[in-house]
């Protein structure tokens, strides 16, 4: 995964670059070696590496922690979120993998909230200015936009997710432009400490005519779910047939799952960039970015529709590394291999 | 002598085992099995002609029970079987070659209009069915279907038909004017290779196991999720037995990695999970066998744990001894020998490739991590094989606890030569003459899967897309 690695790479070092930690002897296969973990609670682990600590570093209470620790923590933690991403680029995601990295995820945003560094990432979330024009707080619509409008850049949601109390507020934070609009069920305080507002998305017709009890809650989660079919969907038309006959069990259940509780492990995303990043070409790379990647249910059952080249290609050419062939020609058979099926669905060959 | 005088260092390295191996090699390449297959009914010519290396990387090797048959699979759908040559007395070299028997296509790749989704033609088993008559079968699968086909000999055809000429063309009845008895006469060895039954739309996960009961009536069938056990008849049922998918989705932490029945209790069958746990089950205490009836699982040593812990000790293989008394399985880094009789850790753990601990955040980067093993044992239950990267595949002797690491690949080894024994050195360690440091490895060059034949000191490598036989020449002459 030539391409994995760059990105990552490219990530480390912005985050080298915006904490302006230098720590040039740290190589990444040393990354996490036996028994260096640090704990909370040692007082004896004041780093004194720790260099001088960005805007993003974390608070006295959790400066127990070594920055550079907790700097590869947070690149590991990126990587593995951009790998769950990778996973929705393939034919079939492996079941297995992705339990694998999501429970690495998972076992990370666990470390991090007890080291309170959590909280400070969603809190630097919520008072992260991105520029204006990207903040979309207000415009919470209720229109429906047909798939084929989303065509171009889709936009990234961030899901916020208040794991602690009193953190209710509900942002989308957008890159790219607004072109579609979102369906939001509700901007309601009744919803749990764990709300967040669905990203921008259209309702996907064909959603909507198997969903006839258009709960409001129902429509919340679903939407999280449809939004991963809307996005996947919007370069090719012809899969939206396809969707209509997606009425598999496994459809049933990542309807259903509540993807709240899903948000609240995986309210990961926005922690992915809590300033503005410097570096226009990763920005311009994650704005294409397909929003399915956050939504934990997707990732493991794999159901998605037409995987998206898009960010897969932008994703290459970024990387410095050649893509190995086995994922390129995979990337490209199973490209070339659905629209020969396509097709002949349609010649009727 | 076998050693070169100036090898005599090794020579304490390289005596590990009672017997002397000494190793004939013999490589299948992908090129030769690609001329047989044109003839093939390739209906993916282009994919064939784009990704030629993809569709020859063998992801499966299987020995039939008695040894004389070899199968491999690859991931274009096709499969391979050599057949072990009769040995002769005037050519002793040549006793016991491997040679290809018959190849034939045994999936193609589908596409799932329900979930627009490709369902890849790659074989991800082989499993041979006890021979019971003069034909043999076996039972391959994907990731979603499994087949079972027949492969069998003809070596003689009939002769002397009444209304057919010797072309097969239909005579003219005016110029018959008497009758005869058609006569069966030897013909050229063809072998046939027949698909007999297909068991298809039982898996929503993918198919990652498949294991023949020792009843040879039924065999399992074994997705990320769920376990399916089948009658070899009955195609269009089968019950399943083990579902551990969770209500939602969301809650899923755990998938079904490998599953084996137990090669003499028919009721009892083993399944490994991605936390490093294994249970064992017993079909007759209920329908439904989510409860095991022993949990395997070592507990984590806490000074070791790392955010890659878990990845890590998820369970790739696991395999029953020929005895049944005991199960290997192995994880990222180790290879261990459990007793069916003790749960709460390993008889025995072997490490591997204890070097690559400190470089799991790069193997996790390049996805190394994930790849999953295979392992093996000898049929006298003393020695274990697993693979490694850079083409290395290592042994482990049980009795006398000595270990070897070889290679497959054709610079380090030439026909009959004996397969050198290679070292991996740590990163700056001291080196000696044709050590190999970490750094060095290819971590493209991985040997996943291994076999080992049933009662000889014969086995069989898969290296992405070679396969490499190496036997044990007993030679009295030379010790």
């Amino acid at each position: 995964m030539f391409v994995c690695g760059s990105i990552c790479g490219a990530a480390v070092d912005f985050l080298s670059h915006r904490v302006c930690l230098s720590s040039p002897s740290q190589q990444r296969p040393n990354m996490f070696p036996k028994g260096t973990k640090r704990k909370f609670s040692d007082p004896a682990e004041e780093p004194a590496s720790s260099g001088d600590p960005g805007p993003a570093a974390p608070p006295p209470a959790a400066r127990t922690l070594s920055s550079s620790y907790s700097l590869q923590r947070q690149s590991l933690l990126d990587m593995s979120l951009i790998k769950l991403q990778l996973c929705h680029m393939l034919v079939e995601p492996n079941l297995c993998r992705s339990v694998l990295i999501a429970n690495t995820v998972r076992q990370i945003q666990e470390e991090m909230t007890q080291d309170g560094t959590w909280q400070i990432m969603t809190q630097a979330l919520a008072a992260a200015q991105c520029p204006a024009d990207r903040l979309v707080a207000t415009e919470v619509l209720c229109r429906q936009t047909e798939p084929g409008a989303q065509a171009g850049q889709s936009p990234k949601p961030f899901p916020v997710v208040g794991l602690e109390e009193g953190y209710h507020s509900e942002e989308v934070v957008m890159e790219g432009e607004v072109e579609t609009e979102v369906t939001m069920s509700t901007l309601s305080p009744q919803l749990s400490s764990s709300s967040y507002l669905a990203g921008p998305f259209g309702m996907d017709p064909c959603w909507d005519e198997e969903d006839e009890d258009g709960d409001c809650e129902e429509e919340e989660e679903e939407e999280e779910e449809e939004e991963e079919e809307e996005e996947e969907e919007d370069e090719e038309e012809e899969d939206s047939e396809e969707c209509m006959s997606e009425a598999d069990e496994a459809d049933r259940d990542h309807l259903s799952a509540d993807s709240r509780t899903g948000e609240q492990v995986f309210g990961t995303f926005e922690i992915k960039h809590p300033t503005p990043p410097p570096d226009p070409a990763l920005e311009e790379l994650f704005s294409d970015v397909d929003p399915s990647y956050y939504d934990l249910d997707t990732v493991l059952t794999g159901m998605q529709s037409t995987p998206k080249m898009g960010p897969y290609d932008l994703l290459e050419s970024l990387s410095s590394h050649a893509p190995t062939a086995l994922s390129s020609s995979a990337s490209c058979r199973s490209d070339l291999n659905e629209l020969d099926h396509i097709m002949e669905i349609i010649v009727g060959s | 002598k076998m050693l070169k005088s100036g090898e005599k260092h090794f020579s304490l390295t390289l005596i590990l085992f009672k017997d002397i191996w000494r190793y004939i090699r013999f490589i299948i390449t992908n090129k030769c099995i690609g001329e047989r297959l044109n003839s093939l009914n390739a209906t993916d010519k282009r994919f064939r002609n784009h990704n030629l290396l993809q569709a020859d990387i063998i992801s499966t090797v299987e020995f039939n029970h008695t040894g004389e048959l070899l199968a491999t699979g690859d991931k274009g759908g096709r499969v391979v079987i050599f057949q072990r040559e009769p040995e002769s007395k005037t050519e002793p070299f040549s006793q016991g070659e491997y040679n290809v028997y018959s190849t034939f296509q045994s999936h193609e790749p589908e596409f799932d209009y329900l979930k627009s989704l490709e369902i890849e033609e790659k074989i991800n088993k082989i499993r041979w069915l006890p021979q019971q008559n003069a034909a043999h079968f076996l039972l391959s699968t994907n990731d979603k279907t499994i087949k079972l086909w027949k492969v069998s000999e003809r070596d003689k055809r009939p002769e002397g038909y009444n209304l057919k000429d010797e072309e097969g063309r239909i005579k003219d009845i005016s110029t018959v004017t008497s009758l005869q008895v058609p006569v069966l006469k030897p013909m050229d060895l063809m072998v046939e290779v027949t698909p007999r039954r297909v068991f298809a739309n039982a898996h929503t996960y993918h198919i990652n196991s498949i294991s023949v009961n020792s009843d040879y009536e039924t065999y399992m069938s074994a997705d990320d999720l769920r376990i399916n056990l089948w009658n070899l008849d009955i195609t269009d049922r089968s019950f399943n037995i083990v579902d551990i998918k969770p209500a939602n989705m969301e809650d899923l932490t755990e998938v079904i990695t490998a599953a084996e029945f137990h090669p003499h209790h028919c009721n009892l069958f083993v399944y490994s999970s991605s936390k490093g746990t294994l249970r064992l089950c017993d079909m007759r205490e209920a329908a439904l066998c989510d409860k095991h009836s022993k949990l395997f699982e070592e507990p984590e040593d806490p000074s070791a744990r790392s955010f890659f812990s878990e990845i890590i000790s998820s369970v790739s293989d696991v395999k029953f001894s020929h005895s049944g008394r005991y199960l290997l399985t192995r994880d990222y880094l180790t290879a261990k020998v459990w007793d069916l009789n003790m749960e709460s850790k390993p008889l025995e753990t072997y490490q591997v490739h204890d070097y690559l601990r400190s470089k799991l955040c790069s193997l996790y980067e390049n996805d190394c991590i994930f790849d999953k093993f295979e392992c093996a044992w000898n049929g006298a239950d003393s020695v274990i094989m697993t693979g490694a990267y850079n083409n290395f595949f290592r042994m482990f002797d049980r009795n006398t606890k000595r270990d070897v690491t070889l290679e497959a690949s054709r610079e380090s080894s030439k026909p009959r030569a004996v397969l050198k024994p290679r070292r991996v050195c740590a990163a700056g360690g001291k080196r000696r003459k044709d050590d190999i440091s970490v750094d060095s490895l290819d971590f493209t060059k991985k040997i996943l899967h291994t076999a080992w034949h049933p009662t000889e000191n014969i086995i069989a490598i898969a290296a992405t897309n070679n396969l490499y036989i190496f036997q044990d020449k007993l030679n009295s002459e030379m010790h």
